[in-house]
Parts: C-alpha cells; structure tokens; sequence
C-alpha cells in the first residue's frame, strides 16, 4: 500500500493528465463515433460516404416531432420544478426544524436509484395503485381501476414528477454544500436588520451568493432530465416515446440500416441539450439583469406567508412520495394474493424471494463487483489527485472542473453509441472491464466532487505537525490524512457505489446487453411483469447503496466511539 | 444475457458481422421465428442445416405440425430447430365474461358494451401485430391470399375490411385505444387488477400457469374462435460466427427430447405445447406426456382446434406500417 502510494503521488500532474485521458478518451472517441454514421459513414454498415440521408431517415420517422416535442418539455419541466421547489424551500424553511429533517431525508432518495424510485412510484400512482386503493371504494367507488392514464400518460406528467423526486432533493443537496461555504446566516441577519422579510431577504442576499455554485449541478439536471432514459422507459409514454427512448429503440432494432437515423437522433439530442443549456445561460442572464434591479429598488416586505407554508409542504410531499415508493416495492415484493381495491396484501410471505433467489444473485454480484471496482479505481484517482494538488500546490482550473463534469452534461446516449462501436473493435465489448469503465465516467466526478471540498478543508498544520516529527510525505497521507478524512473518504465511496448501482445506459452499451445488473433487469422487468418480482429486483437495487451509506455512517462511528473530536459534527 | 427483444440478439449478430467477427461470436443460441428468421436466413448469418444432425430431430412432427419445417410460409430448411407450439389464444376472466366470444367481430360488439376491458399489446409488439392478422383471417375477402407475398391489389380489400372493423373497435379498448401494453405478459397484472377482462395470448396454456403463479386470477380461462386461431412454432438457431457451436446443439438437442418436452409441457413449468409427434414416440415417453395434470384453465388438442398457418411475413410489415400511420402519429 504505502510503495503504491508513493508510487502514485511522485509524478502527480502526468497521473492527473492519465486520469483526464481515461475519462475524456471514451467520451470524445464516443462523440466521433455517434457523429460519423449520423452523416453517412460507418464502413462496417456499407456508409462509405459522406451524406444527410440518416437525417432524411431520422426526419421521416412517424413521430419523431412528438418525441421531440416530449423530450425538451418534460426535460425543462422536470429541471424548473426540481430548481424552484429545492430554492422554494431553502427559502421558506431555512432556520425551521423542517430543514434539518428533509436533510435527514436526503441521503436515502439520493442513494436510491432512479429506476428503483421510479418503479416504486408508479406502484404508487398507477390507476391500481397504493394511492388509488387507499381511496376505494369507500370515497370512489372504484371496484376496479378506473381507465386513466397516470402513468405512462400522454402529457408526460409521471416522468416530470418521477424526476422531481430526485433533482429536487438533489439539487437541495448541493445547496446545502454550496451554504455552507458563504456567510449566509450572517448575511441574512444583516438584512433582516434592514427590514427585509425572511423569505425575501434569502432571495435577495443569499440566492446570489451561492448560486455560482448550483450552476454546473442544475445543468448536470437539465442535461439529464432531457436524455434520461430508464426512468422514462418506466414512466413514459410508449407511443410516442421521448427521444432517447426511441433512439435506443432502433439501436436495437434487428434492422441495422436504423442504426443511422438513430445516431443522427442521437446528435439530434446532443443538439437539443445545448440549446437547452444555451436557453439556461441567457435565463441566468435575463433573471441576472432582473435581480438586480429587484434588488437595487430595495423593496421590503417578503414575510411570504403563503410561500413559507407551500414549499415545505410541496417538499415534503416530494420526500413522502418517495419513501411510499420505497415501502411499496419492499411490500409488493413480500406480498401474497394482493387484488385491487386491497389497501394491504392479504399476507406477506418470502415466496417471491425464495422462487427468485437464483435469477437475482448474479445480477446482484455483477452490480456489487462493478460498483466496487469503479468505486476503488475512482477513490484512487482521486485521492491520487487531492494529494498531488496539496503537496504541490495546485489547484483545478475552471478547465479541468468542467472536463470532469462533461460526462454529466453531454447526453449519455451521444457518446455511448460511439464508444460501443469502438469497444467492439477492441474486443472489449460485454467485458466487465468496458463495464467498469464505463461506470468510472460517472462515478469519478461524483466521487471527486464529494471528496474533493472535505478534503481541501482539512487542517493543514496536522499535517505540517506530522512533517516537523520527522514523518515523510507518504506516512502523513497514510496515518493522519486518511485516519481524518476517514468519514468524508466512505461517504465519496458510498456516494460512488450508488452512482454505480444505478447507471442503466452505460451498463447497457458497453456491456452489450450481456451484462446484466439489477438495474438493467429491473428496467426489463418494468415492462410488465409480476409486480411482486419487479419489487423483488427494485427493492435489491436500491438497498445496495443504501446499505453503503449505512456502512459509511457506522464504520467511523464504531471506529472512533472514543474520540471525542472525530465525531460527526 | 437477457434481451427485451430477439431482434436485440439478431442486431448484435448483424453488428458482429459488419465488424468482421467471423467466428467467437457473442451469441450460441438464438430463440427465434417470423421476420427475425427471415432476416437471419436471407443474410446467411445462420449456422447449418443443423436440424437432422440431431438425435431427437427424429420425432418432430413435421406432417402434423407443419408449422415446424414452414415459419411464417418460409422454408425453415433445417437452419432452425422447432423446440415448441405456440397458438393464438384469448384469456377471459370467467367471473366478468362468463360466455367466451366466438369471433373477432363479436369482440368489437362486446368491447362496445364493455368500454375499457380489451386491448391488444402494442403493435411493435409482434403479439399485437397478430392481433391484426388474427381478424385478418376473419376479415380478409380471401383468406388464401394471406399466404402469398402481399401486393397492392390484395392487400386494398383486405385492409379495409380490417381497418374498418379496428375504427369500430378501437375507441372502446382500453385507455380509448390510445395506448396499449407494450407487451403480451404486460397484459396480465392489468387483468389481475381488474382493468382487463379480455386479452389475447400466444400461449394456449398461459392462463393456467399464471393462475398457480399468482399472476392471474383463479377465474382466468382460455377460448378460441370459431374460425381457427393462428399458430406458428418457436425456433431455435445458431448464428453463423457462434463461438459454441457443439454446446449450442447439444443444448438444442436436449430442448426436444421427450423428457425436456414434457417438462416444458407441464402447465406448472412453462405450458409450452409440444413439437413432437406423440404417436412416434416409444411408449415410456408416450407416457410422460399422458401423466402431465390437467388444468380447467388450459385448452389442449381437439379444443384448440388445427392452427391456421402464419401470414407471409409481407402483411405483417404492410399492417404494422399502416397502423402506425394511421394510429402512430
């Protein structure tokens, strides 16, 4: 371990430029790889030349100005409701006892992936739903399911709310960091003393000062509220389907000819998601312009009574929502006969498990090995990183930040197409290592961005006291860097193994089709099988990285029980 | 691996052998018939004639079923081994619909009075695309023409009759024939609920092993129509560049002895009707079929009726492509 250690921090700008290769590689390859055949070429299909017919194709196909039309408008709804009723509630519950609770909450809707959620919610508002069967007969009247499309609906409703159960508790999250980081309870007084109204003295003062830090994750959201795939196979309309869904139903088409409309559709969506982001940064600069003369005019007031009461409630709806969707998918799958309009099954029994325990145990390995790999080869990097930028000085310009977070805001579909016709001709395709590095693209930005502030916050004179007792650089990062960033270290790790543990697409491309985790068999599943196994597989899914968090909650916890300073803030 | 569609692992076939993988290929074993059949057979990306290199090819019942050497008026010519049956059925909830319907006419009066409690899966879906050749075959001024490539001047009168008859239908399905299952085993947690009464399967035997699943009510069961139901056989085949060529035909092989036939005869297991001809088997395997439980929700033989071949693979591409412009956009 220590040579390891010395041996990844000795040249440590190289291993950070092999570190953006690894990453950037895959995602630029992709990128070529999905543009070429959308303008023709693709020697191995025949597409020895360059020409527009993929997009003749893409254009022709029946239904594509809905898909379109679908995607952009559940993609910025989802993204606006998510952005106001995060913002909404820090506003309206800052200083009250409901926002230490709702952060309570957080970590358990983050980890739970979003397929496992968005199974677990429609389970709660399809027609035959908890919901439904909570309220019939005795207010309905409903003996059966009544003909309605909550789920799967037309207008898009159930993706939009479906991704507001986890952007809004997300972007929450990454509000709380960013306040953390900014005088805000000082700033708020201030203005409250100047007569400003809570609510109003929050959107004047504070929301300025931390929104630099909200722009990059509200536009990981948008990016992936537009392009999100397994959610809106779960939730969305069939027929037409949003864009990506339908991209993907001709990659898998027998007819391979569809492979080219399918990458000018995936261009098409990288396009979409550009101008969606362009469309965010003229917003910022309109609500910029606005703001500040809002702002300069003084006004006072904002006591926003009707807010301070609607935003936790819409909140903590939202919170309530999802824990329903978790406690329905653990029921179903040990429920009995369990007809509609039944509030509860009428017994619970293992059957389900026990019948399935074979078909899961291999998706569940699989989704355990390559959230771990990932996890540790992320961990390393940027430990590898963390410690390079400390001993030397350095810091990540806006560059490097942005290049990490490129695979979260290029549309994961624009570049995995590519990156899988390259992963064949490296005969990589289907391995468990394309899997894993494939996973990595994802869970390193995640891993880094957890890590990354903990890290930087950290004390340097330990250090400094361990270097002057005569200990070398390796020996202060291994006894009293690691020791202290111990819990920070396990929630980067369990923030990675969630990450991991939800990625459907990636899982998807670049293992073929052959490798299967509990993400891709449930999705599958999701199609219309017996809910009680679809509980089974969802359920599974989502105590994987619930059990990580729990993990990295107790193992500092345990370890230091008798350090009074190590505790938890 | 797990595919939500065989067309998945024909594309991946395809894939492999634009990128010039001529051997070590990522699939042995392809369950497979219909256009994916076609394909596969017209690109030669199949492996063989594999059929009669297998020991128990013998006992297929070729006279009886020739759905087993024809797949959808396509020659198999040995490329694809039969492994079972599969015939079009309707499952009803007998508790709501206590008398079964006889034709598909009937079923376009009865979902009239009965708003909301039919469908058919989505016509991607090849289940929901035999749902259109199933009235096809009721509707069509002459059924003979189904068999041959379909053209212009016998598809006209053939598909007026039958969109005519959907126009009828449609708005009375479920969700107003606006959205559909997107699949057959789709349709059944909707009957459980009680959103469905009336659904179409492919399997004669489906109702009764997703009763002892609990995935259907006890009440569920199954008819057919009075003028003979579609049925087709499910094949297995061996794409050219597998990497497990011996594997996959002894697999193959195993699939259609008597004692793996029965099994997957046994409306416990999957239900899955035989491809055998029972009468050429030795009596010992005789006899394990003869032992299989008998279940009230399941057709079997006579009742079943002889299947009605399938369609050339041409009607089915004109219906799904007219459908969706008529209903797609």
């Amino acid at each position: 371990m220590g040579t390891a250690i010395r041996g990844l921090s000795r040249c440590c700008a190289p291993r950070r430029r092999w570190t953006l290769a690894l990453f950037l590689g895959p995602v630029l390859a992709g990128l070529l790889g999905t543009l070429l055949p959308a303008f023709g070429w693709l020697p191995a299909l025949g597409g020895a030349a360059l020409s527009l017919d993929p997009w003749r194709g893409l254009l022709e196909a029946p239904g594509l100005a809905r898909a379109v039309a679908l995607t952009v408008l559940t993609g910025l709804a989802a993204t606006l409701i998510s952005f106001l009723l995060a913002m909404g509630f820090c506003a309206a519950a800052q200083g009250m006892r409901a926002f230490r609770w709702a952060q309570a909450m957080l970590a358990p809707v983050l980890a739970t992936p979003h397929a496992a959620l968005a199974i677990g919610f429609a389970f709660l508002i399809a027609p035959s739903g908890w919901v439904a069967r909570w309220i019939s007969p005795w207010a309905t009247g409903w003996e059966r399911p009544p003909d309605v499309a909550t789920v799967r609906d037309e207008a898009g409703l159930a993706l939009v709310l479906g991704l507001v159960l986890k952007e809004a508790p997300y972007l929450l999250l990454m509000a709380v960091a960013a306040l953390g980081q900014v005088p805000a309870a000082q700033a708020l007084r201030v203005a409250r003393g100047l007569g400003y109204g809570p609510v109003m003295a929050w959107l004047k003062v504070v929301l300025p000062m931390i929104y630099p830090q909200l722009r990059l994750p509200l536009r990981a959201v948008l990016a992936f509220s537009l392009s999100v795939v397994d959610v809106a196979v779960v939730l969305g309309l069939g027929q037409p389907p949003t864009l990506a869904v339908l991209v993907l139903r001709w990659l898998s088409d027998r007819d391979l000819a569809l492979w080219f409309p399918a990458a000018a559709g995936s261009v098409l969506l990288l396009v979409l998601v550009l101008a969606a982001l362009a469309l965010l940064s003229a917003l910022e600069g309109v609500a910029a312009w606005l703001g500040r003369r809002w702002v300069e005019k003084g006004a006072r007031g904002g006591d926003a009574v009707l807010l301070r009461g609607a935003a936790p409630a819409l909140f903590g709806l939202a919170l309530l929502a999802s824990a329903l969707a978790m406690a329905g998918l653990l029921l179903w799958s040990f429920a009995g006969p369990w007809r509609f309009p039944e509030t509860l099954p009428a017994a619970l029994t293992s059957a389900t498990w026990q019948r399935q325990v074979q078909a899961i145990t291999d998706p569940a390995r699989t989704t355990l090995a390559v959230a771990v790999l990932a996890t540790l080869i992320a961990l390393a990097l940027v430990l590898a990183c963390l410690e390079a930028e400390s001993r030397h000085g350095l810091r990540p310009g806006r560059r490097v930040m942005a290049i990490l977070w490129l695979p979260l805001l290029v549309p994961q579909l624009a570049f995995l197409f590519g990156w899988q016709v390259l992963l064949v001709r490296l005969g990589l395709d289907g391995t468990l290592v394309a899997v894993v590095w494939a996973h990595l693209l994802f869970v390193l930005p995640y891993v880094f961005l957890s890590l990354a502030d903990p890290w930087r916050a950290m004390d340097p004179r330990q250090a400094r006291a361990a270097a002057v007792l005569g200990a070398g650089p390796c020996r202060v990062f291994l006894a009293v860097k690691l020791p202290l960033m111990l819990r920070p270290v396990l929630v980067a790790a369990a923030v990675g193994i969630a990450v991991s543990a939800g990625l459907y697409l990636p899982t998807l491309f670049a293992g073929a089709g052959r490798v299967a985790t509990l993400t891709t068999e449930a999705v599958t599943l999701a199609g219309g099988a017996d809910r009680r196994i679809l509980g089974a597989y969802a359920t599974l899914q989502a105590a994987l990285p619930l059990l990580a968090y729990a993990l990295a909650a107790a193992i500092p916890a345990l370890l230091h029980r008798n350090r009074r300073g190590m505790r938890a803030a | 691996m797990r595919l939500r569609d065989t067309s998945e692992a024909v594309a991946r076939v395809v894939a492999e052998k634009a990128a010039g993988r001529a051997s070590g290929g990522s699939v042995d074993l392809i369950w497979i018939n219909g256009p994916n059949f076609l394909a596969m057979k017209e690109q030669g990306l199949l492996f063989g004639p594999v059929l009669d290199r297998l020991p128990n090819a013998r006992f297929v019942d070729r006279e009886g079923k020739p759905a087993t050497v024809v797949d959808f008026t396509v020659p198999v010519e040995g490329l694809a081994v039969p492994w079972r049956m599969a015939q079009v059925v309707f499952i009803h909830d007998a508790a709501r619909v206590p008398n079964p319907l006889r034709s598909m006419a009937a079923l376009a009066e009865w979902a009239r009075a009965h708003p909301g409690r039919t469908t058919h899966p989505n016509i991607r879906n090849f289940l929901g695309v035999t749902f259109l050749k199933q009235a096809l075959y009721e509707l069509a001024p002459d059924r003979g023409a189904l068999l041959r490539p379909a053209t212009e001047s016998m598809l006209r009168p053939a598909a007026e009759a039958l969109w005519a008859w959907y126009d009828r239908l449609r708005p009375h399905l479920w969700r107003g024939g606006r959205h559909f299952p997107e699949s057959g085993p789709a349709q059944r947690p909707l009957m459980l609920d009680g959103e469905l009464d009336i659904f179409i399967s492919f399997n004669p035997a489906e109702a009764a092993v997703a009763i002892a699943n609990g995935q259907l009510p006890e009440t569920a069961r199954t008819f057919v129509l009075e003028g003979g139901t579609i049925g087709n056989a499910s094949f297995l085949a061996i794409p050219f560049n597998a990497a497990h060529v011996a594997a996959a035909m002894a697999t193959a092989d195993f699939l259609l002895s008597a004692e793996a036939q029965a099994r997957a005869q046994d409306p416990r297991v999957l239900g899955s009707p035989t491809v055998l001809d029972l009468a050429a088997l030795p009596p010992e395997d005789r006899a394990r079929f003869a032992a299989l439980p008998a279940s009230p929700a399941m057709l079997t033989g006579a009742a079943l009726g002889r299947p009605l071949e399938e369609p050339h693979p041409s009607w089915m591409t004109r219906i799904t492509a007219e459908w969706e412009r008529r209903y797609g956009g």
